[in-house]
């Protein structure tokens, strides 16, 4: 069971991050990025594919998921530079259906639907199972203090300002002399970077990668997360994964009460959930359960 | 400034066709002319919104025609919108600062690893900034959301946002237009503070000719695109040209 509890913990560790990465391309960088499941993909499959075929060490593996989903985000957003709203998500969600077949096809290099499995995890023969899952929950939980440390900063930074200020208005921006073009490659390879990290420890962790795991339905997951904590808030991203998680895990306990439903109908009901769980949030807190605050002056710090 | 020949057309109608005209350093320009004339264009083609498709705009002796925003900003030309045009996300202080110039914070690098040079330059804009709120009389105003102003406090934080540019020349389109005939004497008064005392020159789109007629000399008057002449307000006003470009040829 507590064993249990600390991959539980793992995996909302993981949201965490996908929902940090998230909140700087679309809370911060106001761009939708339906994609985001791509770049998770990309993620898992660099360091996967280091790792194993490459022979190459974790670390490097983290490193390298991270750096080329960084290019492919800071290409995939200068190619659509011009597009906003609408066609911004319909290329974005595009781009991660591309990874997705890519993956599923290239039989050579990916193992195709097969996935690829054994991708090594740190120590894990050396270790328990329930010691792993701690060593995992406490290098993902480091990462996501680390990730949370690194955006907030740069939120408060006259950077996450400027930022905003693109959100809120470009053209008002660039008047402003803001090279809005430097900024939205910046945030979109950034947010793409901590989603390739994700994606990376997803496949160290589990051990187990396949295109399947990889559908647009984990990016919705996502925006409901960052939605129901706060968009553009650093610390409501984590607040909605860690409920996301909460509410998809936890669903499971309602199995012994309810016996007239099937195995199915259960696992719809989470869905249900998490739908009316949203409704209930936009009503009571519209702009979710931690509003973004403008962070003010970038001075030192008095009071927080 | 020297604006030649300027062109530009939408779709197929030329909204601009040689536009020329010279804003002399040191006054307050007003551009005026019927709906339709191209001021608006004007202004977007001379500030980089809208490349002109052929003509120049030098400022100062130098050619800025086709440069992006931020570099005709960084020459010392500054514009506003004529509809003000805000970050409803940023507060009034926020804003002001956000229009500060050459803030290294704004590069990803150093606000991460070397925020106390970016903290440095913070303060000197805040500093900047809360003398500009002051002077505007907005300085009760700096913490609200810029979503939360009046009309009136719009426009003149679109005057203060240009001023945190430190600017030789500003560009307003329709300074008072939406505002109540108070408020925009009041904003015209601070213009006419800022031209005498800061020495900077303005080229102003407005319709309201009281304003006109009261702050800015000389008057350039366009309609269909070209320039049609250039003089004092009484000049303008008596010129039968003028008013048949405002009022439709009798007969």
């Amino acid at each position: 069971m507590l064993s249990w509890l600390f991959s539980v913990a793992t995996f909302a560790g993981i949201y965490a991050l996908l929902a940090l990465g998230i909140n700087v391309i679309w809370g911060m960088g106001g761009m939708i990025n339906l994609g985001m499941a791509g770049f998770f993909a990309l993620g898992a499959y660099a360091s996967a594919l280091a790792t194993t075929s490459g022979g190459l060490p974790i670390p490097i593996g983290l490193a390298l998921a991270a750096g080329l989903a960084a290019l492919a985000g800071g290409l995939l957003c200068r190619l659509t530079l011009r597009l906003r709203g609408d066609y911004l998500a319909i290329v974005t969600l595009g781009f991660s259906e591309l990874v997705r077949l890519v993956a599923a096809n290239e039989i050579w290099l990916t193992n195709g639907s097969d996935g690829i499995s054994g991708v090594p995890g740190p120590w894990r023969s050396e270790l328990t199972p329930f010691r792993f899952n701690v060593l995992s929950f406490a290098l993902v939980a480091a990462a996501v203090v680390v990730i949370w440390a690194l955006t907030e900063r740069l939120r408060r930074a006259p950077w996450g300002r400027a930022l905003r200020a693109i959100r809120d208005d470009d053209t008002a921006a660039a008047v402003a002399g803001k090279p809005i073009r430097r900024f939205k490659i910046q945030a979109f390879a950034l947010g793409a970077a901590i989603l390739g990290l994700a994606g990376a420890f997803y496949g160290h962790y589990t051990s187990y990668i396949a295109p399947d795991i990889f559908r647009p339905l984990i990016t919705i997951y996502i925006f409901l997360a960052l939605t129901a904590g706060g968009t553009g808030n650093t610390t409501g991203a984590i607040v909605g994964a860690v409920a996301v998680v909460l509410v998809l895990e936890g669903s499971r306990f309602l199995e012994g009460w309810t016996s007239v439903l099937g195995g199915v109908q259960k696992a719809a009901l989470r869905e249900v959930f998490i739908g009316v769980a949203l409704i209930a949030i936009m009503q009571l807190r519209p702009l979710g359960l931690l509003p973004e605050k403008s962070p003010g002056p970038f001075l030192k710090r008095k009071s927080r | 400034m020297r604006v030649f020949n300027l062109r530009r057309s939408f779709y197929g109608v030329r909204a601009l066709s040689d536009a020329r005209f010279d804003v002399e350093q040191g006054t307050i320009t007003a551009l005026i002319g019927p709906n339709g004339a191209g001021k608006t264009t004007a202004f977007n083609c001379i500030s980089g919104v809208i490349p002109p498709e052929s003509g120049s705009v030098h400022f100062a002796g130098t050619e800025i025609t086709g440069l992006t925003p931020d570099q005709i900003n960084a020459c010392g030309v500054v514009r506003t919108f004529q509809i003000a045009r805000g970050f409803p996300t940023l507060t009034v202080l926020e804003t002001l600062l956000l229009h500060g110039d050459d803030q290294p914070g704004e590069r990803m690098l150093t606000a991460l690893f070397s925020p106390g040079q970016a903290r440095q330059r913070e303060a000197e804009l805040l500093d900047r900034a809360h003398a500009v709120a002051k002077r505007l009389k907005l300085d009760h105003v700096v913490v609200n959301l810029t979503d939360a102003l009046s009309g009136g406090q719009k426009k003149l934080l679109e005057i203060g946002r240009a001023l945190m540019a430190q600017p030789r020349m500003i560009l307003l389109d329709e300074p008072v237009a939406g505002v109540n005939p108070t408020l925009g004497g009041e904003i015209a008064e601070r213009i006419q503070q800022l031209n005498e005392e800061d020495g900077l020159t303005f080229l102003i789109v407005e319709h309201d000719m009281d304003v006109v007629a009261q702050i800015c000399d000389p008057v350039i008057v366009m309609a269909e695109g070209r320039t049609l002449m250039q003089g004092s307000f009484d000049d303008i006003a008596s010129d039968a040209r003028v008013q048949d470009a405002y009022l439709g040829k009798r007969g």
